[in-house]
């Protein structure tokens, strides 16, 4: 099961937990799995079922380049963040 | 249509005519009318120095220059700069001393540090920064355009001897 | 690790050096195409107002002009969002912002354009055109834009949270609140032996490249749409454009030019759609040249802010809470750099107990764009000068203090997971051992301050293709436009995977039909990314080659290895460039390709140590002595990356001592040129010592970490740190200028 850490802005859908574990071999099963759980969640993170687009998400410390099908292992770490870049 | 009048000019050592109105920039004769485009406009209201050029010898910003001052002066651009067969040590000093990044600046500051050069061969540090103040520049930091110059003018002091 | 590379850590002549002294290089403005008209831009007077009506008529009418353009011209956006690589971005707003649509929200902002022969007579069209304007009261200053009674500029921008949800009621300028929380803060902060709580305020200053915005572009008869112009990015350049015109990209080429800095601000468009409407109407290929004054009121400053930290540590110096309350402008469009700021703020630390919150502000100032580090520098102008405070109340060295706290792998950070292997402490101690840092400061008036620096730095995709040559060199073609010399590093990791010079590596920057897509030339990446790119280009030409070598051994490729540019097998061997001349005959041209998407961030830590000395009369701060240290994983080019180190510092340097924008009553700025928009001069500036750290980053081949943000982190905090230990004055306004300085020098002595 990976472990999803909430953002602050989201533990409210999850009762104030700040980490909870997700089934899931990818990002969208892991999403849709945590939706189950915390109704309204998909409607946060996602925008036209793609990662809404003022947000990123990092497995296992890395930025992920594969969206929805990023795979997530059994004991990935997920976090989502606002979108950076750079100048 | 405005009238242009008809100037005579020496331009790195060649003597060169051209036609210009009367509200045309020296810099803007240079590039758009000359096709002499490596001296370049960052403000045009000389406070940039990216359009320096050497008017008798002496820079300018030719962006505050009418095209009709220009009626037989000798003018140095960068393109005036390098020989048929080598680059000036200031140009080789340079590249050797990363003193450009993106090089916008570059022929501004190449012009400048020619007319320093000439004049004092042997600057000082202090001195170097003196007079390249009228040359921004927003990607070095500006030191290592003062060691390419300080080189350069080691280099052409070992040539003089 | 033992020193291994032939080419890697040497100092080549850059390659296109010849045409960059001699002024040769072809940048935007050089460029002269037959047929070639001029346009020019008819910019707002007011700083928020309603347009009324644009009469065009008498512009059209005017000999010599050849089309006039509105926003009318450019298609319905609304509901349009484009995802640009580095973020999303709303295209109604990019669209209003490049041409206004019903209301102009800043001074400068774009109304209306002309195309004419030449750029006298297009101003002369531009001052034809009327606008009809009816002027509304502006606002300026982001905590004024947050109150409830501010002028509103937008009646579709609600308060959203990090996710979407809405986080405010009704319309508001305060487009996004961002709330990171881990721990319990208050009761930290009341089991911490001295709290540091203070305010801080920056103004907008800009990126300053040298070289003004410019866009050539010729919508031809057959449709299709070509664009020269100095950007950051030609595959983002043709995105945003296509999008904007609602055009397929496959309609659109942009050709990048050489460019003359960008730090950022040349990531968005302002001209290319414009170009585009005007040369689709006149079908001649039409130039537009900002000038200097429309650059600083027409583009893309960073954010001004407003920060409150406070920091609480035990009397042995261990941190146990952190607070940031950040307000960002994000300009006259929402979208701005708040998200970085607030997960910078506390980068450099290990902070068990933290809140930080940030707003996105809407305001009458030009929408903002990326400015080296976007949002980091501000962060850390008021993160860094707590933590100088609370050294100086605990009785610790400020680095033994950042030592002791200082953020490593397995750290976690500010709404991030935790810090892979990172270079922070070893910048800590290169600059405790460094004599500058035990160098005595004597006299009157001066004084040393340290601050530590932070930046992401990205991956995102490069791509890069290149062909062997019969006489062993290689022709090498990628996608990250050059504004520093990074085709050289690029060409350099290429060379040095085939054993062969730098010098031997001729490498280009593709137009958006002649490569592969890359991501913009921005975020720290380009040395990163398309470096990786190259080095897997020399992978594949390898394996190419020893297939060569494998035919004319008769065996098979696997049994030919390949070390230092030489390919062997069996005893026997042949060097690269014999092959290279022998490939034809062997099997063919060798060609070859990779395109990547490394994963970032790199993650970039530096430090800055800056002696200063102020004048009590005048204010005035003279930096005396300045030294940067930085992590850069390795320095593929000492020279470039040195180069770097100081440039951001110097921009660090103008924008805590000089630079800002100045507006007047009327939401209008004042002083929109180089004369009185004050960026350094040589006169200015000592040298800039540098110091290259090298903890190599386990994610490139080579070890590269990105360099090119960090170095404008640390420096306004630095300098405001010796300000303070010269003077006794903590100052917590940007810019620090003689007069600010001086009055709050003079309040002390009452």
């Amino acid at each position: 099961m990976a472990i999803v850490h909430i953002p602050t802005q989201l533990r409210s859908l999850t009762g104030g937990a700040e980490h909870v574990e997700s089934p899931g071999g990818n990002l969208k099963q892991v999403i849709a799995a945590l939706d189950s759980a915390y109704p309204g969640m998909a409607e946060r993170l996602l925008r036209d079922g793609s990662l809404s687009p003022s947000l990123a998400v990092s497995i296992d410390g890395a930025f992920t380049n594969r969206g929805m099908l990023a795979k997530v292992g059994p004991q990935s770490e997920i976090h989502f963040l606002p979108a950076i870049g750079g100048g | 249509m405005p009238r242009k009048s008809h100037l005579q000019t020496t331009i790195n050592g060649q003597p060169v005519e051209f036609l210009c109105e009367n509200r045309q920039s020296l810099l803007e004769v240079l590039r758009d009318e000359l096709r002499l485009t490596g001296t370049k406009e960052g403000c045009n209201n000389g406070n940039c120095g990216a359009c320096t050029v050497l008017m008798n010898g002496v820079p300018v910003n030719s962006c505050l220059v009418l095209g009709v001052e220009a009626e037989g002066a000798e003018i140095t651009t960068i393109e005036g700069i390098a020989d048929e067969a080598h680059l000036h040590p200031i140009q080789q000093c340079f590249l050797e001393d990363a003193a450009l990044q993106c090089g916008i600046c570059t022929p501004g500051f190449i012009v400048t540090a020619k007319a320093l050069l000439d004049r004092n061969p042997s600057p000082t540090e202090q001195q170097i920064r003196f007079e390249l103040a009228n040359n921004l520049c927003r990607c070095t930091g500006y030191d290592k355009i003062v060691r390419a110059v300080q080189h350069a003018a080691e280099r052409l002091q070992e040539a003089a001897n | 690790m033992a020193e291994r590379f032939k080419v890697i850590g040497t100092r080549p002549v850059r390659h296109d050096g010849a045409d960059k002294v001699t002024g040769r290089a072809i940048y935007g403005g050089d460029l002269q195409l037959a047929g070639m008209v001029h346009g020019k831009i008819v910019r707002s007077p007011h700083a928020h107002a309603r347009i009324k009506r644009i009469d065009i008529s008498a512009a059209e009418k005017l000999s010599g002009v050849l089309a006039v353009v509105t926003a009318a011209d450019l298609p319905d956006l609304r509901d349009k969002v484009a995802d640009l690589g580095e973020g999303s971005v709303n295209l109604a707003h990019l669209g209003a912002n490049v041409l206004a649509h019903q209301k102009v929200l800043y001074k400068g902002h774009a109304v209306a354009a002309v195309a004419a022969v030449n750029s006298h007579v297009a101003e002369e069209a531009a001052k034809l055109i009327r606008v009809e304007y009816e002027p509304l009261p502006a606002v300026t200053w982001v905590l004024d834009a947050m109150k409830p009674d501010a002028p509103l500029l937008h009646d579709d921008v609600y308060t959203e949270d990090m996710a979407g949800g809405r986080a405010g009621e009704g319309t508001s300028n305060v487009s996004k609140y961002l709330l990171f929380e881990e721990g319990d803060i208050e009761k930290a902060f009341a089991s911490a032996d001295v709290v540091v709580e203070r305010e801080f305020k920056t103004a907008s200053v800009h990126q300053g490249y040298i070289e003004p915005h410019v866009s050539t572009a010729l919508w031809n008869h057959d449709g299709h749409l070509t664009i020269w112009t100095a950007t950051q990015g030609a595959f983002t350049a043709r995105q945003q454009t296509a999008e904007l015109l609602q055009i397929p990209v496959s309609q659109v080429t942009v050709v990048p030019c050489e460019i003359g800095g960008g730090f950022g601000g040349k990531i968005p468009v302002y001209l290319e759609p414009v170009a585009a409407l005007l040369s689709r109407k006149c079908r001649r290929p039409v130039k537009m040249v900002m000038t200097r004054a429309e650059v600083f009121e027409g583009t893309g400053p960073t954010p001004g802010s407003f920060v409150r930290v406070r920091l609480g540590a035990k009397k042995d110096g261990r941190m146990v809470a952190g607070q940031a309350w950040l307000a960002y402008d994000a300009g006259a469009y929402p979208g701005g750099m708040i998200g970085p700021g607030c997960m910078c703020v506390f980068s450099c630390y290990d902070l068990p107990n933290y809140k930080v919150e940030g707003y996105d502000v809407v305001l009458n100032k030009p929408k903002t764009a990326a400015y080296r580090a976007p949002g980091a520098t501000q962060a850390a102008f008021a993160a860094e000068q707590v933590v100088d405070e609370l050294a100086e109340r605990l009785g610790i060295d400020p680095i033994d203090l950042r030592l002791k706290n200082a953020a490593r792998e397995g750290t976690k950070r500010v709404g991030w997971p935790a810090y892979p292997k990172i270079g922070l402490i070893e910048t800590l101690e290169a600059a405790q051992r460094h004599p500058h840092y035990r160098a005595p400061i004597a006299g009157p008036n001066r004084g040393r301050g340290v601050a530590t620096g932070f930046w992401f730095n990205i991956g995102l995709k490069s791509s890069a293709s290149a062909s062997v040559n019969p006489d062993g060199t290689v022709t090498l073609i990628e996608g990250s436009t050059d504004i520093g010399g990074t085709r050289t590093s690029v060409a350099m990791q290429l060379a040095e995977t085939l054993g062969i010079a730098a010098e031997d590596v001729r490498p280009q920057v593709g137009d958006t039909d002649s490569v592969g897509y890359t991501d913009v030339t921005g975020g720290s990446r380009v040395t990163f990314a398309t470096g990786l790119a190259a080095y897997q280009v020399g992978l594949d030409i390898r394996r190419q080659m020893a297939e060569r070598a494998a035919t004319l051994w008769d065996c098979k490729a696997d049994e030919v290895t390949f070390d230092g540019g030489t390919f062997r097998r069996n005893g026997e061997s042949i060097g690269f460039k014999q092959l290279a001349a022998k490939a034809n005959e062997l099997g063919g041209p060798v060609v070859g390709r990779a395109s990547v998407d490394p994963a970032g961030p790199t993650n970039g830590f530096g430090l800055s140590i800056a002696d200063v000395e102020v004048d009590p009369d005048t204010g005035k701060t003279t930096i005396l002595r300045y030294t940067v240290f930085q992590d850069a994983g390795k320095a593929i080019h000492p020279s470039y990356v040195e180069g770097q180190m100081q440039g951001g510092t110097v921009q660090g340097i103008g924008w805590a001592l000089n630079e800002e924008y100045f507006y007047d009553g009327e939401g209008r700025m004042r002083n929109a040129s180089y004369l009185d928009y004050r960026m350094p001069t040589a006169l200015d500036l000592p040298m800039i010592d540098t110091v290259i750290i090298e903890v190599p980053n386990p994610a490139h081949p080579f070890g590269v970490r990105g360099v090119g943000e960090t170095p404008i982190v640390a420096p306004p905090a630095a300098v405001a740190n010796a300000i303070y230990h010269a003077t006794g004055v903590r100052m917590c306004e940007l810019p620090m200028s003689p007069p600010k300085v001086w009055a709050a020098l003079s309040k002390t002595q009452r």
